[in-house]
């Protein structure tokens, strides 16, 4: 999907709908795990730590590890714990905290 | 409040063998776990995967579909998408779906939820881009996504695993870095006789290191100082061997130190554990049938000792047959008479564990990490900070979150519990077992307010359905 993205997919959906992070259009399978979603479309930074905006990402898949959060409508929620539904608005979590506010 | 002779806590081989032996046997049994689909995470999304899928992560993944299937014709309430955020010693089990919240009474308990890697608290661990070898292969169970120009490094068989089937997909690791050494092996051997009874998984690692070396994948043992270089994601890996130091540029690094199990909810209940010495963790203690220190709860499978999938299925079918009994659905005679040959299996699949134990062995490098060395993911905590704090006189893991908040952010100590006990053992000269490990209080994972709130909600509708 991306050219960036560390991930190849071996079996790709074609069932798809648009979802948003911070501000940018992406892609998307319909019913699939976001986190995955989100790595196969070339994001790997999700979130910035509240301590010293470091940047994190997926680490565990598996819901033990809470560096996937991203906000989700105001709330705070894990990516690899979530389906992608059309329409998501996503957002890096702590995003003020980064280290470059692009 | 919904009321069944069993709750079973986790969908992974265990939970579900112990679900299909229980219903079997005539019980009622809730069934719990937190994916949309059962299976765990050996066995994640088995149902679903594809043959493409299911050819690259070979027949000891496909296996898991018989499990599923069994569990499908059986008569079990399987909650899916389920957060267990509070377990009680009478049975209750508070859990959340999509968030309302509901209260479960079990008269026993089963809690299977299994194992979690173990931390790797290296230089760039805390990068986007590094992840566990085990969440790389749950993104090709549930994703179907294999890892582009990854490294895997660390110690443990089932790096091998990972390795062999990025091959099979056609995305070779650039490299496999492993940490174990040649006297760790050479240390592993008294225990080679005894493994013979596990031959088939001895078969399988020497087929999965002739693939790995017939696909002309670097491979170095013995490495050490390992440091995961990049800004706002990984870059490269740099490491020394013999000396020697090598940079190897990469998108992707795999870790993996061997897996520990997951003691959340054994530790909530406070149920007595203990450390293990060979294996580097602390296990709830559980007699042979997987009882607790507590007489309505049960741990098997992995959460009790790693044992690895088969294993877990039979102490599944062990602890249910137990519960049945404790019950009053069998006679003692007819629980021996059932569990007989499960635990004879059971005998032959630990075999082999403790030569991998001595053989893959955790590095010291994430044993003992250097001091500027994030330790807490969460609260962004040091090796260094904690040695500190024990030189201020902090003995135990509790007292280290209230010097410096290890273990208070959302993974609530998941993933740096066993660094902080290693480090103040070695820092203060006491045991393991002494140390202690983080008190875990409810709920497990953080639930909101409005969850909380929909409880009473759900408790009046039941209760308005019973008048």
């Amino acid at each position: 999907m991306n050219n960036a993205s560390p991930f190849h997919n071996i079996s790709p959906s074609d069932d798809l709908v648009t979802v948003t992070f911070d501000g940018i259009e992406y892609i998307l399978p319909d019913g699939a795990n976001l986190a995955a979603s989100l790595l196969e479309a070339g994001l790997r930074y999700f979130r910035n730590t509240p301590v010293s905006g470091a940047p994190r990402g997926p680490f565990c898949m598996m819901g033990a590890c809470y560096d996937c959060l991203v906000e989700i409508d105001g709330e705070t929620r894990q990516a690899c714990m979530t389906e992608v539904t059309s329409g998501l608005k996503i957002e890096r979590a702590h995003r003020d905290k980064g280290l470059e506010n692009d | 409040m919904t009321e069944v002779d069993l709750v079973i806590v986790g969908a992974g081989p265990a939970g579900m063998s112990a679900a299909v032996t229980a219903a079997e046997i005539g019980l009622s049994v809730l069934l719990l776990d937190e994916q949309p689909a059962a299976g765990g995470q050996i066995y994640r999304n088995v149902a679903k995967a594809d043959e493409t899928r299911g050819d690259i992560l070979g027949k000891d993944y496909t296996y898991g579909l018989e499990l599923v299937t069994a569990m499908r014709s059986a008569s079990i309430t399987h909650v899916t998408d389920a957060t267990v955020w509070k377990i009680g010693e009478d049975g209750t089990v508070a859990y959340s779906v999509n968030g309302k919240a509901s209260l479960v009474q079990g008269r026993k308990v089963i809690l299977a939820t299994g194992a979690l890697e173990r931390p790797v608290p290296i230089p760039g661990w805390t990068l986007p881009g590094v992840m566990t070898a085990g969440a790389a292969q749950i993104l090709l169970k549930q994703s179907g996504l294999v890892a582009e120009r990854a490294v895997i490094c660390g110690s443990g068989p089932l790096i091998y695993l990972i390795a062999q089937q990025m091959i099979r997909a056609g995305k070779p690791p650039l490299a496999i870095i492993e940490t174990q050494t040649k006297s760790d092996l050479l240390n592993a051997m008294r225990h080679l006789p005894h493994a013979l009874r596990g031959w088939r998984y001895l078969m399988k690692g020497a087929k999965l290191l002739s693939e790995i070396k017939r696909a002309g994948v670097m491979r170095v043992t013995g490495a050490e100082n390992l440091e995961i270089e990049g800004d706002t994601e990984v870059r490269a890996i740099a490491f020394t061997h013999r000396g020697q130091t090598t940079r190897i540029q990469c998108n992707l690094v795999l870790l993996h130190q061997g897996v520990v199990p997951n003691t959340q909810a054994t530790r909530s209940l406070r149920l007595e554990h203990a450390w293990s010495s060979a294996q580097r963790c602390f296990h709830p203690i559980t007699n042979e049938w997987g009882l607790s220190s507590l007489e309505t709860v049960y741990v098997a499978g992995d959460g009790a000792g790693i044992g690895g999938a088969k294993a877990a299925e039979q102490a599944g079918a062990i602890s249910a047959l137990h519960v049945a009994f404790a019950l009053g659905f069998i006679t003692k005679a007819d629980r021996d008479k059932r569990a007989a040959p499960i635990l004879r299996l059971q005998s032959a699949e630990l075999a082999l564990r403790p030569f991998l134990d001595r053989a893959y062995p955790p590095s010291d490098q994430v044993l003992k990490p250097a001091d500027d060395t994030v330790i807490c993911r969460c609260e962004e905590v040091t090796a260094g900070d904690i040695r500190a704090y024990a030189r201020l006189g902090c003995t135990g893991p509790n007292q280290a979150k209230a010097f410096g908040r290890s273990g208070m952010g959302p993974c609530q100590g998941r993933y740096c519990g066993l660094t902080v006990t290693e480090l103040l053992s070695q820092e203060t000269g006491t045991t393991p077992d002494a140390v202690g490990s983080y008190h875990i209080r409810p709920p497990l994972k953080p639930i909101t307010l409005g969850e909380l709130a929909t409880l009473e909600q759900t408790l009046t509708d039941e209760t308005k359905g019973l008048i």
